[in-house]
């Protein structure tokens, strides 16, 4: 890591950590409240252990030249260990929550241990943790590839990563403590959220300056997905967030929006983030991952196009159909419906151009475990997309909002789309990135694969049902007139529900674990005996660079 | 139109302003209009603030992420309004910085949960669900009755809030520890009534007179919540069936 940055770029580096330290510890000495202190205190050790690692290499001989004609890869392959690390811990808290609905003593009294504080923790290891970590490593792998070009800079890409998981840390300690702001999605307070500001505007200086050295005239397609995920996520991140804090040294903040502006600006915000976040940069991923596995061109570039443009346009528009039948005024809640609908055009567009991609890789699909992956993505983002316009539309809304149905809703896509199509980057990454010639054990990529797919279906069925479910019985009526059920009655109701979808859960989880052990496995490996590094290397060597 | 697209791809800058021309119609159109449209919010005049204890309270109900399972927004639908009472209104969460509206119910909605139970039950509640509502599946909160409540901060509680936009007067800020510590005791306080009106509840709300402790704020949120105005019980309009 540290032998590959020039002596100057290492000194940069620990300037950058003695300044992260020294914030550190004001934040810790001159706190308001305990809890701003603890994250003090975490940021202090943070600098200053990836410090010592610096200076641990600090009188490293300069490294060679020769680099400039390779790609610039460590950084990938720390953030594709870092992936599976957080996907293995976000999965199996979420398992825990899900067991806590079926059995709410689990919570063994203790009051960091209570639902309420331990979902956030679920979903910000899976969606910023697991998610996030995999868009940077192949993000970085992809633009260099189809730039034909070194990333722009030794120093940034690690500042990005190591910073970006330096948010992720600081929020996933901070909710069981009680720091959060209750937006959903978007529950760091104040002090985390300027932290993501900064790393991701470097995030975003990085990506523009590498397309700006390409090799190649055109920006390939799987790049305006990344480019898109990086901007719009910081508008999102930024507008979602303005707030002001009780003070300078204190955990909390108070949002600038009330009421139903901040509702709408927060659906806004966690719609989007669905759709830029977890939809756009997933994208990326496979329309760069998928055509190469199955070693055709992808379908139709005028469909990737029209696809590309209708979702960055109308996505926008369609976060306010999580708010139908509410204090929002009427004509935002059906503009949300109208482009709700509309938008199942280019997602469609998108699942279908990577499947006809495969038409004449069929058997590839059959005998490729991780190119199945990639397949059942796409037939799961065409499912979830499919199923989110049909949740828009007013009417049916007014059944599932609330229910269950939104939480297998979601699922559906996080485990059967961004999950399948990361695991089925990562298991294409990792052999080339290590230069070995296959993963560690074909035989485990199968395993994950039937363990995740099936782990998807029992939690997405179990999840239509209760929600579908809860929702009649809250609007069932006696013949007399009067409601059939009680509230209490509809949660007994759920119960088997609750304990299929923690299984579902465990299978998921199980499969994770599997590719994990694997990929380590095949990091730890020999590397293959002929090592064709070919043409994976920069078109140009640049100069005195 | 391939042929513009075809310049487009080659320019990454002009790629970039594209993109964020594109994404942020959407937004524009469907959220600044939100902030100069007067029908977005009711008026409600006899609309109260939040007393300190309420607002420490509030924040308690944010720190145990209470909204990933209560929603605090009944919609417009004739059997929500049956089950919990008049429909929310825009104006309702005017003062809620965040909104608690939330998007999921595993348990049933609390906006109108105020004055709904006593004292003794939501406490009892709180510190076993099963105690009261055997088949909850909510966790309890025994250490809320247990742990004193800071107060020391509320002035800069309120001052944030006023900068974004709740109107609490300087005097408010100014008196916001002692107004705490007064609307948890049986007697309350003049100051207290007089600056958040004679209908504020001030009494021991944990059934422990000796200390104010989270349970106490935690309680007289719930207790005001749906109480604020009475603006949607005089709303006459009928629900969407």
């Amino acid at each position: 890591m540290v032998a590959q940055l020039t002596s100057v770029e290492r000194q940069f580096a620990l300037l950058v950590l003695g300044l992260l330290s020294l914030c550190g510890l004001v934040m810790a000495a001159a706190a308001n409240d305990d809890l701003f202190a603890l994250h003090g205190g975490l940021v202090l050790v943070f600098a200053v252990g990836l410090g010592f690692l610096v200076l641990s290499g600090l009188d490293a001989p300069e490294p060679s030249s020769s680099r400039f004609s390779e790609y610039y890869d460590d950084p990938s392959r720390v953030a594709i260990v870092l992936t599976m690390g957080w996907a293995v811990f976000g999965l199996a808290v979420g398992d825990w929550v899900a067991w806590m609905l079926a059995y709410p003593d689990l919570t063994f009294d203790a009051a960091w241990a209570s639902f309420g504080r331990i979902r956030p923790i679920h979903t910000t290891a899976v969606i910023f943790g697991f998610g996030g970590n995999a868009l940077i490593a192949t993000s970085y792998h992809v633009v260099q590839r189809t730039c034909r070009t070194r990333l722009a800079g030794q120093f940034s890409p690690w500042f990005v990563l190591l910073g970006y998981n330096l948010f992720c840390l600081l929020s996933v300690t901070g909710y069981p403590l009680g720091i959060t702001q209750s937006k959903e999605y978007a529950e760091p307070e104040w002090y985390v959220d300027l932290w993501l500001c900064v790393v991701w505007i470097t995030y975003l200086v990085l990506y523009i300056r590498t397309l700006a050295r390409r090799r190649e005239p055109h920006i390939y397609v799987a790049n305006w997905y990344y480019l898109a995920f990086i901007i719009v996520v910081a508008m999102l991140h930024i507008v979602n967030n303005i707030a002001v804090p009780v003070a300078w040294n204190h955990s909390r903040a108070y949002s600038a929006f009330g009421g139903v502006q901040d509702a709408m600006t927060q659906w806004w915000y966690g719609h989007n983030a669905v759709a830029f976040f977890l939809t756009a940069g997933f994208l990326g991923m496979m329309y760069y991952y998928l055509p190469v596995r199955a070693q055709r061109p992808i379908f139709s570039y005028r469909m990737s196009i029209i696809s590309f443009w209708g979702i960055t346009f109308m996505y926008m528009w369609a976060g306010s159909h999580h708010l139908h039948y509410t204090a929002l005024p009427h004509w935002v809640q059906t503009l949300g419906m109208t482009f709700s609908l509309i938008l199942l055009v280019p997602s469609w567009g998108s699942a279908a151009n990577a499947l006809l991609t495969l038409n004449g890789a069929w058997h590839r699909v059959r005998d490729d475990a991780t190119l199945r992956f990639m397949m059942v993505a796409a037939i799961f983002y065409g499912l979830t997309t499919f199923e989110g316009s049909f949740m828009a539309i007013r009417a049916v809304n007014s059944l599932s909002h609330y229910t269950d149905w939104t939480v297998g809703h979601v699922h559906a896509g996080a485990l059967g789309w961004v999950a399948l199509i990361s695991f089925g980057a990562l298991y294409s990454l990792v052999p080339s990135l290590w230069g070995r010639e296959r993963m560690h054990s074909a035989w485990a990529v199968e395993a994950h694969f039937w363990l995740a797919l099936a782990g998807t279906l029992i939690y997405v069925f179990a999840m239509w049902n209760s929600g579908v479910i809860q929702g009649l019985m809250w609007r069932t009526y006696d013949p007399g007139g009067t409601l059939a059920y009680s509230f209490i009655d509809t949660v007994v109701a759920m119960h088997p529900y609750y304990i299929a979808r923690a299984i579902g859960g465990a299978l998921f989880l199980a499969g994770a674990a599997i590719g994990a052990w694997n990929v380590w496995m095949t990091i730890r490996g020999p590397a293959a005996a002929s090592q064709a590094a070919g043409d994976d290397r920069p078109l140009t060597v640049l100069a005195g660079e | 139109m391939f042929g513009l697209h075809y310049r487009l791809e080659k320019h990454g800058l002009a790629l970039v302003l594209g993109i964020i021309f594109v994404a942020a119609i959407g937004g524009l159109v469907e959220i600044a209009p939100l902030f100069t449209i007067d029908e977005t919010v009711e008026d409600a005049p006899d609309m109260r603030l939040y007393t300190p204890l309420e607002v420490a309270g509030r924040n308690i109900y944010i720190r145990e992420g209470c909204y990933a399972c209560h929603s605090q927004m009944i919609r417009t639908l004739r059997d929500e309004v049956e089950r919990y009472g008049p429909y929310s209104l825009a104006v309702e969460s005017k003062y809620d910085h965040p909104m608690q509206w939330g998007s999921k119910r595993t348990g049933p909605d609390l906006a109108r949960i105020g004055g709904k139970y006593s004292d003794e039950w939501q406490v009892a509640h709180l510190i076993n669900p099963r105690a009261v509502v055997s088949q909850s599946i909510m966790p309890s909160y025994r250490f809320l009755a247990s742990t004193a409540l800071r107060t020391d901060d509320l002035g800069l509680h309120l001052k944030a809030l006023s900068r974004v936009g709740v109107p609490y007067t300087q005097e408010m800020v100014t008196n916001a520890t002692a107004d705490a510590i007064a609307q948890a005791s049986a007697d309350g306080g003049e100051g207290l009534t007089t600056r958040y009106g004679t209908a504020t509840q001030a009494r021991v709300f944990d059934g422990n007179p000796g200390q104010v402790t989270e349970m106490d704020a935690l309680v007289a949120y719930l207790q005001i919540l749906g109480r604020l105005t009475n603006a949607a019980h005089a709303n006459s309009q009928p629900p969407e069936e």
